[in-house]
């Protein structure tokens, strides 16, 4: 996958209106400042568009007063946030070491194998899914744990993969 | 308890004593167990009253550091007129470490009853709770018991009917080991990319958007009710080994033992016993190697280290390693030392905020001369090069993540050379093929 600039479609769509700018307003009673709202708007972003572009980058930034430049360089500090659109299921695997102990790589290479995705980072050419090596999930001793958008599955062997994919058509 | 295991008779069940069952979950489930007792007598109390009751029993801070609570609470200013901030450390990312996640999943009232506490005596109005990312399920269930926690009137501007405003926000991280380092996380909330702070100030001075703050880890904060209803002394004879050392602790312990999962101990407890006992021990035919016990960032500990260790912070010191989180990562003979180390390099050569030199290329340069190791490319000087780094990274940058980077590598060069030398020498076939 080119890591190049990515745009989204033209015209371009504000995410901050009506209900989500509602939203987003009521947070601000919960900080002194607007700046600390730019995670939470990040997720909100991200939630609705599924990753964050450039223009919404800039968007974010005059919300919140800040500039899209300052924007970016939070944005690119988080490993959670994408930058570029993804597959439609984006699977998480953990291999940090004490999920390695326990065959974690072998889970990778049945979710790479049963995806179609072939290699780390790539998304499936039907658009369904996309996989990613991860660190540390939290959850070690239930190895090897898989986040699937935003749900969390413990203990996942190769075994058990067809049918968790299975789940998200 | 065990969880995911019925509790085990060795086992001393305070925090855990509703892991697994749904009806703690509830503001109601939770009264009816005795919650929310804490926070009642602690309003009945004067802020000074109860940060002494927490300095009497003795509770240190479980998120690595293991600084005494109470002497950390009575730092914060009074009377300044200016805000001041709780914020609770849900970060919860450290390798071999998953104990956060479950006081949040099971009992979210008693963490947000220990924040209420620490909030009253330290004169907070707002306190944040950071939750990691990745952790959704932790954060839904937090979500709901705080929402109930308003709608019943513990938490608002009148909390419990005490007059006090006490309010408690979640704050969501986005995928980054070192926003658990106390000044990374406060940036964070501040909306700004992960960089740990020179201290000082420290947080009880200028923290949280500049303002008197104090940062407490979740098991910590989640122990406190507890101390409030059945009193300092009860919490200090919860004690098996050193003094210094009160209260139980929860132990999550992974990798190659029979029942991995989290186990409250006393601290104090033979280490054995809970490798062998509660967690079932090796895997069948397999015996012990080496244990990492307090998260990835401490020393590596042999077999025999482990074997003879108690379970507290003094006890891990006397065997050259640390307490940390308690996060222990357990490796039997099948384990390839080497592999593991670079693996744990790579870790944090990925998480390095790469701030500080030292850090940024230590910790990459770390992983490549473990890869090239791994690969049948090693050179015998490759040791005095691994030593040299980490005696460079130790000591010498903002935070410690640079240390822990090395704490592995030394130790596991110390206590396992013979393993390095075999793909240096060409004894042991390649492993890793360098791109
Ligand atoms: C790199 C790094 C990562 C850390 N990660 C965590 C973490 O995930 N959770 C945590 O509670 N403390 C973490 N800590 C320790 C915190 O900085 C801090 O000491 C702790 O939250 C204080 O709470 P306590 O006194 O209750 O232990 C980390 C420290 C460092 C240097
Ligand atoms: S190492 Fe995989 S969840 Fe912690």
């Amino acid at each position: 996958m080119s890591a190049g600039h990515v745009v989204d479609a033209e015209p371009y769509e504000p995410v901050f209106t009506g209900e989500t700018m509602a939203e987003l307003e009521r947070r601000f009673a919960e900080y002194p400042n607007k700046q600390a709202l730019l995670l939470p708007a990040l997720w909100m972003v991200q939630e609705r568009r599924g990753w964050i572009s450039e223009s919404t980058i800039s968007e974010v930034a005059a919300v919140l007063g800040l500039t899209p430049a300052y924007v970016k360089g939070v944005v690119t500090f988080y490993t959670m946030y994408h930058t570029h659109p993804v597959g439609r299921h984006f699977i998480q695997v953990c291999t940090t070491s004490p999920c390695g102990l326990c065959g974690a790589e072998d889970t990778v290479r049945a979710l790479l194998e049963h995806t179609g995705c072939g290699e780390v980072g790539a998304t499936s050419a039907d658009g369904r899914f996309t996989v990613v090596e991860v660190e540390c999930l939290g959850a070690c001793g239930f190895a090897t744990p898989v986040m699937v958008g935003d749900d969390f599955i413990e203990s996942v062997t190769p075994e058990k993969v067809p049918e968790l994919l299975a789940r998200y058509p | 308890m065990g969880f995911p295991h019925p509790s085990h008779p060795g086992e001393t069940v305070v925090l855990s004593k509703h892991f697994g069952d749904a009806g703690a979950r509830t503001h109601a489930g939770w009264v009816e167990r005795g919650g929310y007792e804490g926070l009642r007598k602690a309003l009945g109390m004067t802020p000074e009253a109860i940060i002494e009751v927490v300095k009497a029993s003795g509770l240190r801070g479980r998120g690595g550091a293991g600084f005494p609570t109470g002497l950390k609470w009575s730092f914060m200013p009074k009377d300044d007129g200016k805000p001041h901030y709780l914020v609770c450390n849900a970060d919860e990312s450290e390798p071999g470490t998953f104990k956060d996640r479950e006081i949040m999943r099971w009992t979210p009232h008693a963490l947000i009853e220990g924040c209420a506490i620490g909030a009253f005596a330290m004169g907070v109005e707002r306190c944040y709770i950071y939750i990691r990312g990745e952790f959704t399920e932790p954060w839904a269930v937090m979500a709901e018991a705080v929402r109930e926690a308003y709608a019943a009137g513990t938490l608002g501007d009148n909390a419990m009917g005490s007059g006090k405003p006490i309010h408690i926000t979640l704050h969501r991280g986005a995928g980054a080991y070192i926003c658990g380092e106390e000044t990374a996380l406060m940036n964070s909330i501040e909306g700004r990319r992960g960089n740990p702070r020179i201290k000082p100030p420290f947080p009880a001075a200028a923290g949280l958007f500049a303002m008197p703050t104090t940062i407490n880890n979740v098991e910590t904060l989640a122990a406190v009710p507890h101390i409030l209803v059945r009193g300092a002394e009860w919490y200090k004879s919860l004690c098996k080994g050193n003094p210094k050392s009160t209260g139980t602790k929860l132990i999550s312990v992974c990798g190659h033992v029979q029942r991995p999962g989290n186990y409250e101990v006393m601290l104090g407890t033979p280490m054995k016993e809970l490798l062998y006992d509660m967690c079932g021990g090796m895997r069948p035919g397999r015996t012990l190697k080496a244990v990492i016990p307090g998260g990835s960032s401490v020393p590596i500990m042999t077999a025999e280290e482990a074997e003879s260790a108690l379970l507290d912070y003094e006890g891990l010191i006397e065997k050259g390693s640390m307490l940390g989180s308690a996060g222990m990562i357990v490796m039997d003979d099948s384990t390839d030392m080497v592999y593991q180390i670079m693996r744990l390099a790579r870790f944090y050569a990925h998480e390095s905020c790469a701030q500080c030199t030292q850090c940024r290329e230590g910790t990459a340069w770390t992983t490549r001369i473990l890869e090239r190791i791994l690969s049948g490319k090693g050179k015998e000087s490759d040791f005095d090069l691994l030593l040299d780094l980490a005696d460079n990274m130790t000591g010498t940058t903002i935070c410690v993540l640079s240390d822990s980077c090395a704490a592995p590598v030394v130790s596991g060069i110390r206590k396992f050379r013979g393993e390095f030398e075999a793909y240096i020498r060409r004894e042991r076939a390649p492993v890793l093929e360098l791109a």
